[in-house]
């Protein structure tokens, strides 16, 4: 049916309940259907990147917690990362088992949220977001008891880990990866098989290999395509070497293929937890390093898989304490930068789908 | 560490809470403690008012159905004798038929506004309260006791804001609708029989009165959503009028199956059918009673087809601008349109005021308003389970697979009422026999005709993800598409 209507413009956001944080998009829309849109940016820019020049690369772990606010271990696990490349700074075993646990810890939190609100989004009133966060506040909980913060945990440190964790850490972590896959599972029921769900998800902004290599895509919404890239495999970091899982990747590249995707990466996390768990040897939990470090001048890209995808840290230092530049590789920015291709054409509801699953963090797109 | 820190579970028996805010959730106790620290004597009093209750109703049933007494006015099982008596004194008095017609008029007003008023305050906190039990939340239970208070704090919190007008909006348009959208909502309400003696509106076309009164209320969403100067009101107004509009049809052919069974387009006649044939329409018809309930739920917007108030979408839909008790009416009428569905239903498909015979011993008007709100649960537990449908798909779910079948729908149960009416039998074989071919063609026609307008294999029965085999990039991930 072709309709005579002239194209109005629609303003989603910047509040709105579904760009999840202050982000803004302006739709040009025939009825329906959306003909074109543009993203815009920089509502909760706070120029991080500036700051971080002013200050000491172990004064700049906070600043990764307030980036992607939702996956802050990553954060932080990644400029460490990257500064002690830079730094050449050696991580005790234990440490580096820790940080792998807390990592898997936080890459299940930040799926269930990402997965709870793509099917808020697609209209059941939150149900399956209040359920996914039963097992998001136990693992929040395990990062309290650590190191005092929930979301902003601050927690790495160039060299290891801040803090030991206490030693009621290690039974509530056993129970909790004892009970994750039977939760992981009822999830798996309320949603896979909803004929509803899947008519909404099926088929719905598919994205497919190639342009899913042209935008540069990382982490669930390229493996939801079907490319099978992981950088715990690819590139592994601490000791993901060790570690026995596997990568699930989406057949189409739909929505529905993003959301499983996130879904059995759950359960692979549950894999390496377990064996992080056996495995973690004694020792210190980090190495003393000078209060002001001072790395050789020189330049380092260093990268993780953060729930997101791949998130680097490019840091270059001019042999003063402080990086000389600090940039952030986002993957909330440039897996955004699909949506265009994805939302021109389809109904505005697929738009606030897509949207959803691609998880993008505010925080951290403008940083 | 040194000693292996897992061996610490086994003692989890006596374990603290990890958190000081798990230890306060632990403390703050649940709604069975709550329950179990309400005072004895108000137990006991509690206890006594409901056996009284039951004592003194029982023995009224007792006495009726005996043949003592006829059921009249102090029969408090059925008000509508009590009111048919009301009017013939007042009949009888000089004042002329104008008085009894007033009196009783007002009467019944009030009646069914207080049952109305009263569920739109309790109606709220139901909701919220089980929603949250379905949420593993624990929903409003801060204002009096269990949070029972909350609808009355929202309504107050409501009336005390201010009403913004938006810029641009046509004003008058925007002052109507919300009083235009809550007069067919408390119409609707007219015909429907409370007890066999008591109906607002006995009127005999009640089924035709309903299909239209409610559908009026698509005027006043319009001019909601076109008076108020908003793409996001404009987009949800536009879904709701093509929606109804659409549903309608649906509606109204699964109710004319009614009709051809029963015989009468008059509310009270259909539950009367049901309750002399001890029969239940909704087990005769499932598929008009599913084709009812699922399209009323897009009448009156709740999920899975809330599409015009779809939040993660267009924010609140046609009542986007309005505040304050404006943006109050319009959730007081969605909740008020919840039992109305909720009501019509057990009227047409569950029997109405009847049950089984039950119906001499409770007040029958106790057992519809039980009923409506088992269908009002019935919407509260669909919100809390199911996403929602997109609008094309809600609209080629009903020109695509409702409105063919349900004329086929039709064109069966014709050929059964014939059967009934040309042989003149009745009774429960004949009409169970109905039942089980009805339920056979509905099982077989929907999944058959489901497949001829194309539902597919994909959508019934999901594929998941697969493991890459190995890490690689657009060459392996091309490898793994060409060998599954």
């Amino acid at each position: 049916m072709t309709t005579s209507a002239e194209p109005y413009v629609l303003n989603i956001g910047p509040q709105h309940p579904s760009t999840h944080g202050v982000f803004r998009i302006r739709v040009v829309m025939d009825g329906e259907r959306i003909q074109d849109l543009d993203m815009i940016v920089g509502y909760l820019h706070r120029s991080m990147e500036k700051l971080a020049e002013e200050r000491t690369y172990t004064q700049n772990i906070p600043f990764t917690d307030r980036a992607d606010y939702l996956a802050a271990m990553s954060g932080n696990l990644g400029l460490c990362l990257a500064a002690e490349r830079l730094a050449d700074v050696e991580v005790p075993e234990r440490a580096s088992y820790l940080r792998v646990i807390f990592a898997e810890l936080q890459r299940i939190a930040s799926h269930a949220m990402a997965n709870g609100t793509l099917v808020s989004d697609a209209g059941a009133w939150q149900t399956p977001l209040l359920y996914m966060f039963r097992e998001r506040e136990k693992i929040l909980d395990l990062f309290e008891m650590t190191c005092g913060a929930r979301l902003t945990t601050n927690y790495m440190r160039i060299g290891g880990v801040a803090f030991e964790p206490p030693d009621e850490f290690w039974p509530a972590l056993q129970e909790l990866v004892d009970e994750l896959p039977e939760r992981i599972s009822e999830y798996e029921e309320l949603l896979t098989q909803n004929e509803i769900f899947v008519a909404r998800t099926r088929g719905v902004g598919i994205i497919t290999p190639e342009d899913a290599i042209n935008g540069s895509l990382v982490g669930p919404a390229l493996r939801g395509s079907g490319v099978p890239w992981d950088l715990r495999k690819a590139e592994p970091y601490c000791v993901y070497d060790r570690m026995d899982f596997d990568v699930p990747i989406g057949r189409t590249g739909d929505v529905y293929d993003r959301f499983m995707v996130r879904l059995a990466e759950t359960r692979e996390s549950v894999k390496i937890l377990r064996q992080a768990i056996a495995g973690i040897p004694d020792g210190p939990h980090k190495t003393d390093i000078p209060l002001a470090l001072r790395p050789e001048p020189g330049e380092v890209y260093g990268r993780v898989e953060g729930p997101r995808g791949e998130l680097g840290f490019y840091l270059v230092s001019d042999g003063g304490p402080a990086p000389y530049r600090f940039h952030i590789r986002a993957p909330s920015l440039i897996n955004l930068s699909l949506l265009r291709e994805m939302a021109r054409g389809a109904a505005l509801s697929d738009a606030v789908v897509a949207l959803g699953s691609i998880d993008i963090v505010v925080g951290e797109i403008d940083r | 560490m040194s000693d292996a820190p897992l061996q610490r579970s086994n003692d989890s028996a006596q374990r603290r809470p990890a958190t000081p805010m798990a230890q306060q959730i632990l403390d703050r106790g649940s709604l069975l403690d709550d329950a179990k620290a309400v005072p004895n004597g108000l137990k006991a009093a509690g206890a006594v008012l409901g056996l009284g209750f039951l004592a003194v109703n029982a023995a009224i049933a007792f006495i009726v159905i005996d043949g003592r007494l006829d059921g009249e006015w102090y029969d408090f099982r059925d008000l509508g004798n009590a009111i048919a008596r009301l009017r013939a004194e007042l009949d009888d008095t000089s004042a002329g038929p104008w008085l009894s017609y007033w009196v009783t008029g007002v009467i019944g007003a009030v009646g069914i506004l207080s049952f109305l008023g009263g569920f739109l305050l309790i109606g709220s906190w139901i909701e919220r309260r089980l929603l949250a039990r379905f949420q593993i939340r624990m929903g409003p239970n801060r204002v009096g006791p269990f949070g029972l208070l909350q609808p009355l704090a929202d309504a107050l919190k409501l009336m005390q804001k201010e009403v913004l007008i938006p810029l641009g909006a046509d004003r008058m348009l925007f002052y109507l609708p919300p009083i235009l959208v809550f007069i067919p909502a408390m119409l609707a309400w007219g015909p429907v029989p409370w007890a066999p003696n008591m109906s607002y509106l006995d009127l005999n076309v009640g089924l035709l009165y309903v299909i239209s009164i409610t559908s009026l209320s698509v005027l006043a969403i319009w001019m909601a959503g076109w008076a108020s100067n908003n793409h996001y009101a404009l987009l949800g107004s536009m879904r709701t009028v093509a929606m109804m509009v659409s549903y309608e049809i649906p509606i109204s052919l699964s109710l004319l199956v009614v009709v051809l069974l029963t015989g009468s387009l008059n509310l009270g006649d259909i539950v009367a059918w049901q309750a002399d044939h001890n029969i239940w329409l909704g087990a005769l018809l499932p598929f008009a009673m599913f084709t009812f309930f699922f399209s009323s739920t897009a009448e009156i917007n709740r999920t899975p087809n809330d599409i015009a108030e779809a939040e993660s979408e267009i924010v609140a839909g046609f009542h986007t601008e309005y505040s304050g008790m404006k943006a109050g009416l319009f959730l007081a009428v969605e909740l008020g349109n919840a039992l109305l569905v909720g009501a019509l239903l057990a009227t047409f498909f569950l029997g109405g005021y009847s049950m089984f015979g039950l119906e001499e011993w409770i007040p029958p008007y106790l057992i519809l308003a039980a009923k409506a709100t088992a269908g009002y649960f019935a919407f509260i537990w669909l919100r809390a389970t199911l996403p929602r449908f997109r609008i094309d798909q809600l609209m080629s779910f009903a020109w695509k697979y409702l409105i063919p079948l349900s004329i086929a729908n039709v064109l069966v149960v014709a050929i059964e009422a014939s059967i009934a009416a040309r042989w003149d039998v009745e009774g429960i074989f004949i009409y169970g026999s109905f039942a089980i071919v009805n339920l056979g063609i509905t099982a077989f026609a929907v999944r058959s005709w489901a497949k001829v307008v194309g539902y597919t294999p994909d959508l019934e029965r999901p594929v998941g993800t697969r493991i890459a085999p190995r890490i690689g990039g657009l060459k392996e991930a091309k490898r793994i598409q060409a060998g599954a």
